[in-house]
């Protein structure tokens, strides 16, 4: 019991330095309030379509702003709008407000701009993953403790 | 009973909301997994797919499959607001449209097209949980046309339909028409409309920019004075559209034309007064036909429009208005009937107003554009005639309108090009269609007022009338939801017709901008609007108030808008 209180405890405060820090916001409490018995893993299975989802559009984005011969501007914005869609979801605010920025570099067609909002995209991205990750790890080490997910609000 | 002719398949009938069957369309595999889930946690039945024309399919295999179908705005093949098009002609169910992009232009946009609500991402459980009402408020409305359609035995059927309501949970034991009643404001209104006996209340059509055409084109066909409900019917080859709707149709398309008539008569005489005040205005609407009164000095036009009259554009216009104007046209003379000939050059002018335009709104130019096609009674206009005197304009009303699909609420200024721009083209006279017209054509440009300028200054006046026609008429709160949705069918059918719009489909065009009347484009729209929100009919009586806002209307006009209402209600079926 002490080890599920301590696990649960940590798996507290992490959640919320990630939401202080601005890596999730209360999308991410929703999504998790979604979960039940019927779908036990519903926020690690919506974080893996998220991160599939994430890298497949990166790629198509720094495929797009590679392109020597002229950048299809259109393209990228529209990657970078799925994006954002995307990243709302489970509520990536970090990597949501880089996507707002980037929109505005693909109007201006500003490709130096583009780039580096994509180099900051791709950054947020993983730091998001690699915390995930480490939140999953934490509620999986409570379950395996036999202790339950405390909801942070 | 009410529900079972809503079709809701599920047997849980008396546990709506429960089990209300959603068709979830989104090209993003997260949201479509969370939808999923929230949805079904709202207990309802949740089809998701994650492309529009699977979406269609799957309703077009299914008819009564569904309830109600979510999706969001941008998706890879194909553009959500076509979706919405599609569902809402086809199958006629509530839309709710989602995305991140919370812009107001894109917001407006999907009302126009039809959405009964916009949604913006994140989407919370809470927003979902309340879907129900569009279907709800669909049921109402189609029991309320039933009534009125079939009497006894309908309302034999509906009774015991709402007696079932009441055993549904969510009416909580009220009275059903108590509960109808306080649904929403719009309740009154429709119960007028079900007491008014000269209220033809046919089942709903939505009286598309293709259906309108169609419609014109077989009007045209039998000839405006043999015309009758059957033989356009007949001539239209429309499957689904029955004796009744294409009677209702003509009914308002003739008070549209006879509008017109009168209102050409009455423009003429306010010809000389309009053009000293015109260009002083501070015209906001789309129709800023001030603003483009003030353009044509600065702007010269490169190009030339000529118009060959369209065919059957007889003159009922009174061209006697033209007294007034000097010169103006030589006038109408018999144009030769047959396709518009009309040569579009572009010009750098024309590309900086497609620019002005990019700014604008696209929905307000849609909805001009679409006032115009309304109108598609082949009114012989003498502006037909007009070709000759030419109206040097550069058009380039295709591709602009093709920007303009996409565009954000145009201001003022751009709005006013395009309405100055379809005057000019449409010709004198005729304001409320002519500036319609030009509007469909696209925005010619400030050029267009100007070649018209040079040309005589009795042009002027006229292209001032149309404006302030058009601002008018644009006044009436029913005419600024319908130029919205108007232009906006308008802008796609255009599009449609693609950047080499052939002559004939011009001219037909041309034909429904003529028609475009002050009140019969508030007519269509309303009907088209309502049609396409006829869910939501609340959203729709708000949405005039809210446009009048944004576009600012603030012209003055020639007709009393009370009359105009007056007519749209009396049209309104």
């Amino acid at each position: 019991m002490d080890v599920v209180n301590q696990l649960q405890r940590q798996f507290i405060d992490y959640s919320a330095s990630l939401h202080r820090e601005g890596f999730l916001d209360d999308q991410f409490t929703q999504l998790q309030k979604l979960q039940d018995d019927n779908s036990p893993d519903f926020v690690v299975e919506v974080a893996s379509l998220f991160f599939e989802d994430c890298e497949k559009l990166i790629n198509n984005m720094a495929r797009a702003l590679e392109q020597q011969q002229g950048v299809d501007f259109k393209q990228v914005d529209a990657s970078v709008h799925q994006l954002k869609g995307s990243s709302s979801s489970i509520g990536a605010m970090r990597v949501k407000d880089v996507c707002i920025a980037f929109r505005s570099f693909c109007e201006a067609q500003n490709r130096e701009g583009c780039l580096r909002c994509l180099q900051q995209v791709t950054h947020e991205y993983s730091l998001l993953k690699n915390k995930l990750q480490t939140l999953f790890r934490l509620q999986q080490q409570i379950l395996a403790a036999g202790g339950s997910i405390p909801v942070v609000e | 009973m009410v529900l079972a002719e809503s079709g809701f398949s599920s047997p849980r009938n008396d546990a709506f909301p429960a089990g209300l069957r959603v068709l979830v369309v989104d090209d993003d595999p997260t949201w479509l997994k969370i939808l999923e889930k929230m949805l079904k946690k709202c207990s309802y039945e949740v089809t998701t797919c994650c492309l529009a024309r699977e979406a269609l399919n799957l309703l077009r295999e299914r008819k009564d499959g569904y309830d109600i179908v979510i999706s969001d705005v941008n998706m890879p093949d194909m553009d959500g607001f076509k979706l919405l098009e599609h569902v809402g002609l086809e199958m006629d169910l509530p839309v709710i449209m989602m995305s991140v992009d919370g812009e107001t232009s894109r917001v407006m946009k999907g009302v126009q097209h039809g959405a009964c609500d916009y949604l913006l991402k994140p989407i919370r459980m809470k927003e979902l949980r309340n879907i129900w009402q569009h279907v709800f408020r669909k049921k109402i409305h189609e029991v309320r046309d039933i009534e009125s359609l079939e009497g006894f035995e309908s309302i034999q059927m509906t009774r015991s339909g709402y007696d079932l309501f009441d055993d549904g949970h969510f009416l909580s034991g009220d009275d059903t028409t108590s509960g109808r009643k306080r649904k929403d404001a719009d309740n009154k209104h429709d119960d007028r409309e079900l007491s008014d006996p000269s209220s033809t209340k046919k089942a709903r059509v939505v009286w598309t920019v293709d259906l309108h055409q169609k419609f014109v084109k077989a009007v045209n066909q039998i000839g405006f004075d043999k015309v009758g409900p059957k033989k356009i019917l007949d001539l239209m080859n429309v499957p689904w559209l029955t004796r009744e709707n294409v009677a209702s149709h003509l009914q308002k398309y003739r008070l549209y034309l006879s509008r017109l008539q009168k209102e050409s008569d009455i423009k003429n005489s306010f010809i000389g007064m309009k053009h000293s005040d015109l260009p002083s205005k501070d015209s906001t609407a789309s129709f800023g036909p001030h603003k483009a009164m003030n353009m044509i000095p600065d702007d010269v036009p490169n190009g030339t429009y000529s118009f060959s009259a369209s065919n059957s554009l007889a003159q009922n216009v009174d061209l006697k208005g033209q007294g007034d104007l000097k010169g103006i046209t030589s006038a109408p003379v018999a144009e030769p009937k047959g396709a518009l000939s009309i040569d579009i050059h572009d010009s750098h002018e024309a590309n900086s107003t497609q620019m002005s335009f990019d700014h604008s709104l696209g929905s307000v130019d849609s909805a001009v554009s679409f006032a115009s096609f309304n109108s598609t009674t082949p009114l012989q206009y003498p502006w037909t005639e007009i070709p000759e005197i030419q109206f040097k304009q550069e058009c380039e009303p295709l591709h602009l309108e093709n920007g303009f699909s996409q565009l954000p609420l145009p201001g003022p200024s751009m709005i006013e090009n395009e309405a100055n721009r379809s005057r000019i083209e449409v010709k004198p006279l005729l304001d409320e269609s002519r500036s319609n017209f030009v509007e469909h054509l696209g925005p010619v440009g400030a050029e267009d007022l100007f070649p018209i300028q040079s040309k005589s200054q009795s042009l002027n006046n006229q292209v001032f009338d149309l404006i302030s026609a058009t601002k008018s008429s644009m006044k009436t709160q029913d005419v600024g939801l319908n130029y919205l949705a108007d232009s906006e069918f308008a802008l796609r059918n255009l599009n449609a017709s693609g950047v080499g719009v052939p002559l004939a489909t011009l001219s037909e065009d041309l034909q429904i901008c003529w028609l475009q009347g002050d009140c019969y484009p508030m007519n269509y729209g309303l009907q088209d609007l309502e049609c396409s929100t006829y869910d939501n009919p609340a959203l729709m009586a708000e949405t005039p108030f809210h446009l009048y806002d944004v576009l600012r209307f603030d012209h003055e006009h020639l007709f009393d808008p009370t009359e105009y209402y007056a007519i749209d209600q009396g049209l309104f079926a």
